[in-house]
């Protein structure tokens, strides 16, 4: 190679060597091999979970493993002796999750609006990273909290006024029957729904935040006033992100383990009640494998298959409905 | 809205004269900003609640002796979790060891080789991923591995810890490659660099703030995570530093226990982790967010 005018500074460590007839290819294999482990590992989870779910599937039988709430964990170690029905703990993961979406749906609605339209521009950073905030603190510290503080401080006279006024209500009055234990659904669905925020939040802000500033000011210019303007063109057109963002938020929160798990109750038992102390899928797995004997180790991994089914189903079509907006910065760390 | 069709009675003077209904429309425009301002302290409230809560209970209790020693039984006073953050330093240690490297060169295949089906399936997979339960994840490396012949330890932990990571560690690797203006790729490929020597010379240097944020930000979530831990680790409560055949403690794991104990001296103890936790954590996402900041703006 021969340089004729004045030549840039060469990089010797950019030059080519002879190895590149194999490294290069070599190295595309490494590349592709790194790429396919993740789904590799995807793979192995769904396979080395459901060989030994399958067991208890036949024993119990699939319908009557979901439907029966007879949770009687047998103590045998190679064959089956107990009673596995799991409605109980799906009962309760719908329940809390339930209660979170109704709690954080309508105020990450009101956050999304408030930092893209309402807030100075300046602040609007800030405010997006101080909600994000929340998705940073460990789920065992929700627990911690909402054990010790949150559910007898704050919660406790909620719940108790909740169970005063609502509880005598004629079509309603199930939902708001007391007593309200120190740990029940309606703590847990509380908690998640702080937990969950943060999700919905960025996903919708930033879906929010794609709507076109021509058709704002549109909106404008025929004389709607903001609210109608954040009503009728930004959550209109945002309203699918919204719903994929809600159903992110949803798989978080049905498939939270700790912060349950310490919070909903601990019974295997369901009740109507939203101040019943119950069990979920995660919690219930969670909070009895240390004692388990190996027939009940193989059920509860039956119950994680089950929560594994409803979360995939969830994200998948969350995925599919936000696939669009394209990546939300740090959304996966969310 | 069936009020748009009333009209003034009499021709408007000005365009200025407003009449009723555009003042009620007016009024709940002003209503639904007060009400989304509101909305927006609701939800910090919980955020300062939590700081302050744990600041305040765990402030006390932090001190060199929990730093430095084990617990001793469940109701005496003082004691330490020092078990618990050399379990956990080791797990997520090794966790990251693995899960780096192998999320990076995964989000290098799809931002420099990915054409065609394949990495689409691959990128839907991984946020698919990451939404998988995290207790899930640890009944998978207790069936796979813990039962099958390693039991319960470190390395088991470390598996899980990493399986957890990995999806994170490969979007938010594979966003910031893309970063890489295309022209910096072309100039390498011009001086006549090979494409290995170009990603891993030129691309990934590059890249490199972006990629170390996005590992930050994994570690940070698997060190608050006690799910999998409890189905791998155990816990203990030695210090342990065999790497595997022995359960062992990790911060978080002793955080829970604490905090289910009657015992005041116990939940003190699990109020101190958290505080120290909780500091770790904020403190890695804090630093992820300042560098992302910093590195975008420069380009």
């Amino acid at each position: 190679m021969s340089i004729t005018s004045t030549s840039p500074d060469r990089r010797p460590d950019l030059r080519p060597t002879g190895s590149g007839r194999w490294a290069d290819p070599l190295f595309r294999a490494i590349a592709l091999a790194a790429g396919v482990s993740v789904l590799a590992v995807l793979g192995l989870m769904i396979g080395s979970t459901a060989r030994d779910a399958w067991p208890v599937f036949d024993y119990q039988g699939i319908v009557s493993f979901f439907t029966s709430s007879e949770w009687d964990a047998g103590s045998s170690r190679d064959e089956f002796t107990g009673a596995y029905g799991a409605f109980a703990f799906i009962y309760g993961t719908l329940i809390s999750s339930a209660i979170a979406i109704a709690i954080a749906l309508p105020l990450a609605l009101a956050i999304s609006l408030y930092i893209n339209r309402i807030a100075p521009r300046r602040f609007r950073q800030a405010l997006s990273a101080t909600v994000e905030l929340l998705a940073a603190i460990p789920s065992v510290v929700y627990g911690l909290w909402g054990l010790l503080f949150f559910s007898p401080v704050v919660l406790q006279p909620i719940s108790r006024v909740l169970i005063a006024t609502l509880g005598n209500v004629p079509l309603i009055g199930w939902l708001f029957e007391g007593p309200a234990r120190n740990v029940n659904y309606f703590i847990a669905g509380n908690v998640l729904a702080i937990m969950i925020l943060p999700i919905i939040t960025a996903i919708a802000r930033e879906v929010m935040a794609q709507t076109p500033e021509d058709q704002i000011q549109a909106a404008y210019g025929m004389g709607a006033t903001d609210w109608e303007v954040m009503r009728r063109v930004i959550v209109k057109r945002s309203f699918p992100g919204i719903v994929g963002a809600t159903m992110l938020g949803l798989g978080r929160a049905l498939g939270e383990t700790i912060a349950v798990a310490m919070l909903i109750g601990g019974q295997q038992r369901w009740g109507a009640s939203l101040f019943f102390a119950g069990q979920s899928m995660a919690g219930h797995i969670a909070s009895t494998f240390q004692d388990a004997a190996p027939e009940t180790v193989d059920a509860l991994i039956a119950v994680g298959v089950g929560l594994f089914l409803i979360t995939v189903i969830v994200n998948v079509l969350a995925r599919l409905l936000v696939w669009r907006i394209g990546r939300v910065a740090g959304d996966a760390a969310l | 809205m069936s009020d748009t069709l009333i009209r003034p009675d009499r021709p408007r003077v000005s365009l200025r004269e407003v009449d009723a209904h555009t003042r009620r429309r007016r009024g709940r425009s002003s209503l639904a900003r007060l009400l989304l301002s509101l909305g927006m302290v609701v939800a910090v409230v919980p955020l300062v609640l939590i700081l302050a809560e744990v600041t305040r209970r765990g402030l006390p209790a932090l001190d060199g002796e929990f730093l430095t020693q084990i617990q001793p039984g469940a109701r005496r006073e003082g004691g330490g979790y020092v078990h618990g953050i050399i379990g956990s330093a080791y797990m997520v240690g090794f966790a990251t060891l693995v899960s780096v490297p192998v999320g990076i060169l995964a989000a290098i295949y799809l931002t420099e080789y990915g054409r065609g089906w394949l990495p689409r399936v691959i990128r839907f997979f991984t946020d698919v991923m990451t939404g998988v339960p995290s207790v899930f994840v640890g009944l998978f490396i207790y069936a796979l591995l813990v039962r099958g012949a390693f039991g319960f330890g470190a390395i088991v932990g470390a598996a899980g810890l990493a399986v957890l990571m990995l999806p994170i560690i490969v979007r938010s690797s594979e966003e910031m490659l893309k970063l890489v203006p295309e022209d910096q790729r072309a100039a390498s490929i011009g001086l006549g660099a090979r494409k290995w020597q170009t990603i891993l010379r030129v691309v990934v240097p590059s890249a490199a703030p972006g990629l170390v944020t996005g590992a930050m930000l994994a570690v940070a979530r698997a060190a608050g995570e006690t799910a999998v831990l409890l189905l791998t680790a155990l816990g203990s409560l030695q210090v342990v530093s065999q790497l595997q055949g022995t359960p062992i403690a990790s911060l978080t794991l002793l955080i829970y226990r604490g905090a289910r104990q009657p015992f005041p001296a116990g939940q003190q103890r699990a109020w101190a982790g958290a505080l120290f936790l909780m500091l770790v954590v904020l403190i890695l996402t804090l630093a992820a967010r300042f560098v992302t900041a910093r590195w975008g703006t420069r380009r």
